[in-house]
């Protein structure tokens, strides 16, 4: 079993933003993997892990296109305990959403992966897209906004949680597959892989690396692959026109009572 | 030729209430473009809901139904076939429809088939290759363009008005989609969250309670806020991942976007991902034990306060209102 997991560097979501013209300044930012991501490997890592026993049940990959002086986030999913890396050597920031999906769907063509899981959104663009168009370039079946995830392995099959606009929809999907993870992949008891115990409870959140994993991750191999060795000619069909800061709301009142915010809600506001 | 395609989820018998913002979002772009609207329903029968929407009109030229056992119940695998099927059928410029769980799995999937741009979560059209989105937790918009035919689009549903039938009545054709799969994938079954209580993103009222409400039980209080106001119920990450409500009550930039009348954030600090789902809202009201707390900046209305003082007061003061 071979797991390619997409991971994406994003400027650090808790600076704030520089707008310098038409545009967000991002030539100081500090660059940060991308939280769905980091989700995403401890998805994988929960599978391919047999808890209480050496076994590994299968291999974690991490992809990230990217400029390839810039994978710190690729070495720190590395620490995490992912097994190797292959990086696309690209900017990144002047594709579109399908030549990166076009890039991850030669990748693990190419790897022979089993599984592709990627996060369900960028947090700085947002898309929402490239997990579900990776899946249309394999013509694989998807599993997209998984919050809960059982590995058959006998029937060589995934059972996902997805997290819909009205509840939780069960979908079941034969490997090879692509999912997409959201926020609650990484409570206690949502990943089962068939071999560590059900009842099994991981610790909330992703992992952080141990000082052993951020030795290890210089010893591990990362692969380093140009767009053209892929076959693919990277392109935009979308051009950023600019981007503005939305308007600010006007200051509010502190009321004193509940009496006084009703009062106000009914004269004021009237919206009661 | 420059039409556009919406595609319209529906309830068996007519659209789908959050299915409307997404034609208003077609309907503008139709006018931007010249071109015409068509809405495509799909479906194991979707006669009924063509029907239905054929007669309302809605501001479209057509109406197209494409049946097939495999698209009941919904994947994002067999429904991707038939809308690519109706893309390349029609011919259309531009296909879409409102930014549900439903469309952003296939749209995207569709556009990769199509080797076509899409853009996502749309909250304004301003021409007819340029759109309005925002990025970055509702930090910052974006105004983008894109430069190929055809391409994707979704809306978010609290930035288009519901679309309302009563234009002129059109006709139903049927589409065949070819060869539709699901590639071997089974939808088990849905767990729909119960409630009587109208749809987040439809709400013109919602109370939204964070961790500080502690349990799932303590939310009882604002439920009962909730429903004197007949408003929708919502919550922080916090909150949801904690177990204490439904996941799909999350309002924030990974859950619902709302933007009501009124919204009430109870025992909520405030993080970027979550102003980025209400910051739209009409007025709002922050309940915080916590007087720095970042919710007040975007707070028409503070009240410095425990819950368990402010709410059960604030519950007696509009019944006494609604009432009187
Ligand atoms: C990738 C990513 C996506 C995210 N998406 C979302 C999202 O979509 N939506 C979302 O909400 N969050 C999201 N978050 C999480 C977000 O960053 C915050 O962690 C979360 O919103 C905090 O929830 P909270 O305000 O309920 O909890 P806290 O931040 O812990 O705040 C609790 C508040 O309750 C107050 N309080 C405590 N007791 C009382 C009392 N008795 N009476 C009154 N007040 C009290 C405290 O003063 C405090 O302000 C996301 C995070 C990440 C990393
Ligand atoms: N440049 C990239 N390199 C690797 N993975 C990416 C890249 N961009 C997006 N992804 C993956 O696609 C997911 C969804 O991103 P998006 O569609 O941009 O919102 C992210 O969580 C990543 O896993």
């Amino acid at each position: 079993m071979k797991i390619l997991v997409t991971v994406k560097r994003i400027p650090d979501p808790d600076e704030s933003l520089k707008f310098a013209g038409n545009a967000i300044d991002t030539s100081s930012s500090k660059w940060v993997a991308n939280a769905f991501d980091e989700y995403a490997v401890e998805t994988a890592l929960r599978m391919a892990e047999h808890i209480g026993n050496k076994d590994r049940l299968a291999e974690v990959i991490v992809c990230s296109v990217c400029p390839k002086d810039k994978r710190q986030h690729v070495t720190q999913f590395l620490a995490m305990g992912a097994d190797r890396g292959v990086i696309v050597d690209a900017d990144e920031t002047a594709m579109d959403s399908q030549t990166v999906a076009k890039l991850v769907a030669e990748v693990f063509r190419r790897e022979g992966c089993d599984l592709l899981v990627s996060g369900k959104l960028s947090q700085d663009s947002e898309g929402n897209e490239v997990a579900q168009r990776a899946a249309g370039l394999l013509d694989l079946p998807q599993a997209s906004f998984a919050a809960t995830l059982r590995w058959d392995r006998g029937a060589n099959a995934l059972t996902v949680g997805r997290e819909v606009d009205d509840g939780v929809e069960t979908k079941t999907i034969p490997l090879p597959a692509v999912v997409s993870v959201d926020l609650r992949i990484v409570l206690p008891h949502s990943v089962k892989n068939g071999a560590t115990a059900d009842d099994h409870k991981y610790s909330d959140g992703a992992r952080l690396a141990s000082l052993r994993g951020i030795t290890m991750a210089k010893r591990k191999k990362v692969d380093v692959h140009t767009p053209a060795a892929l076959g693919v000619t990277p392109s935009s069909h979308v051009a950023v026109a600019g981007v503005t800061a939305p308007e600010k709301r006007a200051a509010g009142q502190i009321v004193d009572s509940a009496q006084t915010l009703v009062n106000k809600l009914i004269t004021e506001a009237k919206v009661l | 030729m420059s039409n556009v395609l919406v595609i319209v989820e529906s309830d068996g018998s007519g659209p789908k209430a959050a299915a409307l913002p997404g034609i208003t979002a077609g309907q503008q772009l139709a006018a931007a473009t010249g071109g015409q609207l068509h809405l495509l329903v799909l479906g194991a029968s979707p006669d009924a809901a063509a029907q239905a929407l054929a007669s309302g009109g809605y501001g479209a030229s057509a109406v197209h139904a494409i049946a097939g056992a495999e698209l009941e119940p919904f994947t994002a695998e067999a429904w991707t076939d038939a809308v690519v099927a109706a893309v390349r059928e029609l011919g259309v410029t531009a296909f879409g429809g409102t930014a549900s769980s439903t469309l952003r799995e296939v749209v995207p999937r569709a556009a990769a088939v199509l080797d076509a741009p899409i853009v996502t979560e749309i909250t304004g059209v301003t021409g007819a290759d340029a759109f309005t989105r925002e990025i970055s937790a509702g930090r910052a918009i974006a105004t983008l363009k894109v430069s190929h035919a055809p391409f994707g689009f979704t809306a978010r549903a609290s930035d288009f008005a519901p679309a309302e039938p009563g234009s002129p009545a059109t006709t139903v054709s049927a589409l065949s989609a070819g060869s539709v799969s699901r590639r071997g994938a089974t939808v088990v079954g849905v767990e729909k969250t119960q409630s009587a209580r109208p749809a987040l993103t439809e709400a013109d009222v919602v109370v939204s309670g964070g961790r500080g409400m502690r349990e799932g039980a303590n939310f009882k209080v604002l439920e009962e806020l909730t429903d004197l106001l007949g408003g929708a119920l919502g919550a922080s990450r916090a909150a949801t991942d904690a177990g204490m409500v439904p996941a799909d009550l999350q309002v924030g930039q990974t859950g619902k976007v709302v933007a009501p009348n009124l919204y009430f954030a109870v025992a909520i600090s405030g993080a970027i991902q979550h102003l980025a789902g209400m910051k739209g809202s009409k007025t709002i009201v922050a309940i915080n034990k916590d007087p720095e707390a970042p919710i007040f900046q975007v707070a028409d209305y503070g009240l410095v306060a425990k819950w368990e003082d402010a709410v059960p007061q604030l519950v007696e003061l509009v019944r006494a209102h609604k009432g009187g």
